[in-house]
């Protein structure tokens, strides 16, 4: 995949992937005239955001006014971060925003910054592409009397390194691993300070609603998920990219209009990045939206979707991902260590076609047994895989080896 | 009241489930699990303490 690559669904008016960023970066110039860096009224900002319903866009899905209120009525001084490391590992919506319009970036941040009072802004990235061009970025930015100084915090890639606390601990000179909660950033984060952690494009969607109002907001999406949103569609299709799509269409409808659809048919689909597990072709049919992706066992997290082509056994699939789920554990929960290694054990037995007849009622009761139980949301996701995946099997297929090509 | 449990501190000891079976149970892997959503059942607040306080990690925290 192209990681500079971006478009926007068949006819609709973008609003992040404008001009010629799909294929390029933005000048500072362009930026400006589209109206980045313009004046935003930060008074009643956050009631704007709660009218909008504007969601966390790095995987949680929060609902983005709670946050930003409650670094706000935290006590002075505060902090804000712009969190750019992506962790999930089929997503490059985050990268694309930060290497094509790392000023549309800078400006959410410092909006942020306005909004809730804070007097340090933070930049909070590990891809060499996405560093240079923040730099660069900042580098030509015009100094701007009254605004905070933006810093840039470089960590190593990992999965866990984008979790909120991770970051915090991380900026603080720790290591960027998660913390146990309580205390959340917004309480205690950067310098113990309320801090608020938020997704690059979280800030982007919050100036245009700045700019623009609830209202306009949403004119496009659903009620229940107003808006647009910046999705990676990759895998088995003919177009694989980040798309700039509004909510309320099916997920086939999405791979069909922006990917060029499938392109080596369908073996199944990973949502979430790879957080949400595995699904059976039948999501296709589910709707693009909150509610909807949820009922259909399945999630919209970070935006990120794979689809698999006919071609690759299920078995194998979540058996490499339950193992990526081992290594990439941060190794400090006994839960994680134990949890991540027994589905990962469990769903190899699976690969190799000779799982015992109950290793299908582990996998279901880790599903549900292991979520909330670590100090991130890490185990989660391999407990996702687990339960998704007992639910998509056959029984059968369970107790019969399977032949392996 | 509330329980907070820690999961990088807990070891697994135990002690927990024994003081106070209504909020912890020792899971299949080892370590301890916190029940509805630690929220301390009414007349259950000493033995939550005491859970607290004979944690060999110091992994309980309590609020209210």
């Amino acid at each position: 995949m192209t990681e500079h690559f971006a478009d926007v669904y068949p006819g609709l008016t973008p609003r992040f992937v404008i001009g010629e960023s799909g294929s390029r970066p933005l000048s500072l110039q362009e930026e400006i005239a589209a109206g980045t860096y313009a004046p935003v009224v930060t008074g009643g900002l956050i009631d704007q955001l709660e009218q909008a319903g504007l969601r966390g866009r790095g995987g949680s899905g929060f609902p983005a006014h709670r946050k930003w209120r409650a670094v706000r009525d935290g006590g002075a001084p505060r902090v804000v971060v712009a969190n750019g490391e992506e962790g999930e590992p089929s997503s490059f919506k985050d990268r694309w925003l930060l290497t094509n319009r790392p000023h549309a970036v800078i400006d959410g941040l410092l909006l942020a910054a306005a909004v809730v009072g804070a007097d340090r802004a933070v930049i909070y990235l590990s891809h060499p592409e996405t560093v240079s061009s923040v730099q660069r970025a900042l580098e030509e930015l015009p100094p701007r009397p009254g605004s905070v100084a933006v810093e840039i915090h470089v960590v190593e890639h990992r999965y866990v390194a984008g979790e909120e606390t991770a970051v915090c601990r991380s900026i603080n000179g720790g290591l960027a691993l998660p913390l146990s909660k309580p205390p959340r950033p917004f309480e205690s984060g950067v310098d113990g300070r309320p801090t608020l952690v938020s997704n690059v494009e979280t800030l982007v969607q919050a100036a245009w609603i700045g700019r623009n109002g609830a209202d306009t907001y949403r004119e496009l999406g659903t009620s229940a998920s107003p808006g647009t949103m910046l999705v990676t569609l990759g895998g088995s299709c003919r177009r694989p990219g980040v798309y700039e799509v509004p909510y309320g269409l099916t997920l086939g409808h999405l791979i069909e209009d922006c990917a060029g659809g499938l392109s080596n048919g369908i073996g199944g689909v990973l949502a979430g990045g790879w957080f949400m597990g595995v699904a059976d072709a039948s999501l296709l049919e589910a709707t693009w939206c909150y509610d909807a992706m949820r009922a259909a066992g399945s999630g919209i997290g970070c935006g990120a979707v794979t689809v698999l082509g006919c071609d690759e056994r299920i078995e194998d699939v979540v058996a490499r991902l339950a193992r990526w789920y081992v290594e990439e554990s941060a190794q400090q929960c006994g839960v994680c260590v134990k949890g991540t290694a027994a589905i990962a054990d469990t769903l190899e037995l699976f690969s190799q076609g000779s799982a015992e007849p109950d290793a299908l009622a582990n996998l279901a009761r880790w599903g549900t047994a292991l979520q909330g139980r670590g100090a991130c949301a890490f185990l989660d996701g391999a407990a996702n895989l687990a339960g998704t995946f007992s639910r998509i099997i056959t029984s059968d297929r369970a107790t019969q080896p399977i032949a392996v090509n | 009241m509330k329980v907070f449990l820690d999961p990088i501190k807990c070891s697994g000891y135990g002690a927990c489930a024994d003081i106070c079976p209504s909020l912890f149970v020792i899971d299949e892997f080892g370590f301890a699990q916190l029940l509805n959503g630690g929220v301390v059942a009414a007349g259950d607040e000493d033995s939550a303490r005491n859970a607290a306080a004979g944690c060999a990690e110091n992994a309980i925290g309590i609020e209210g």
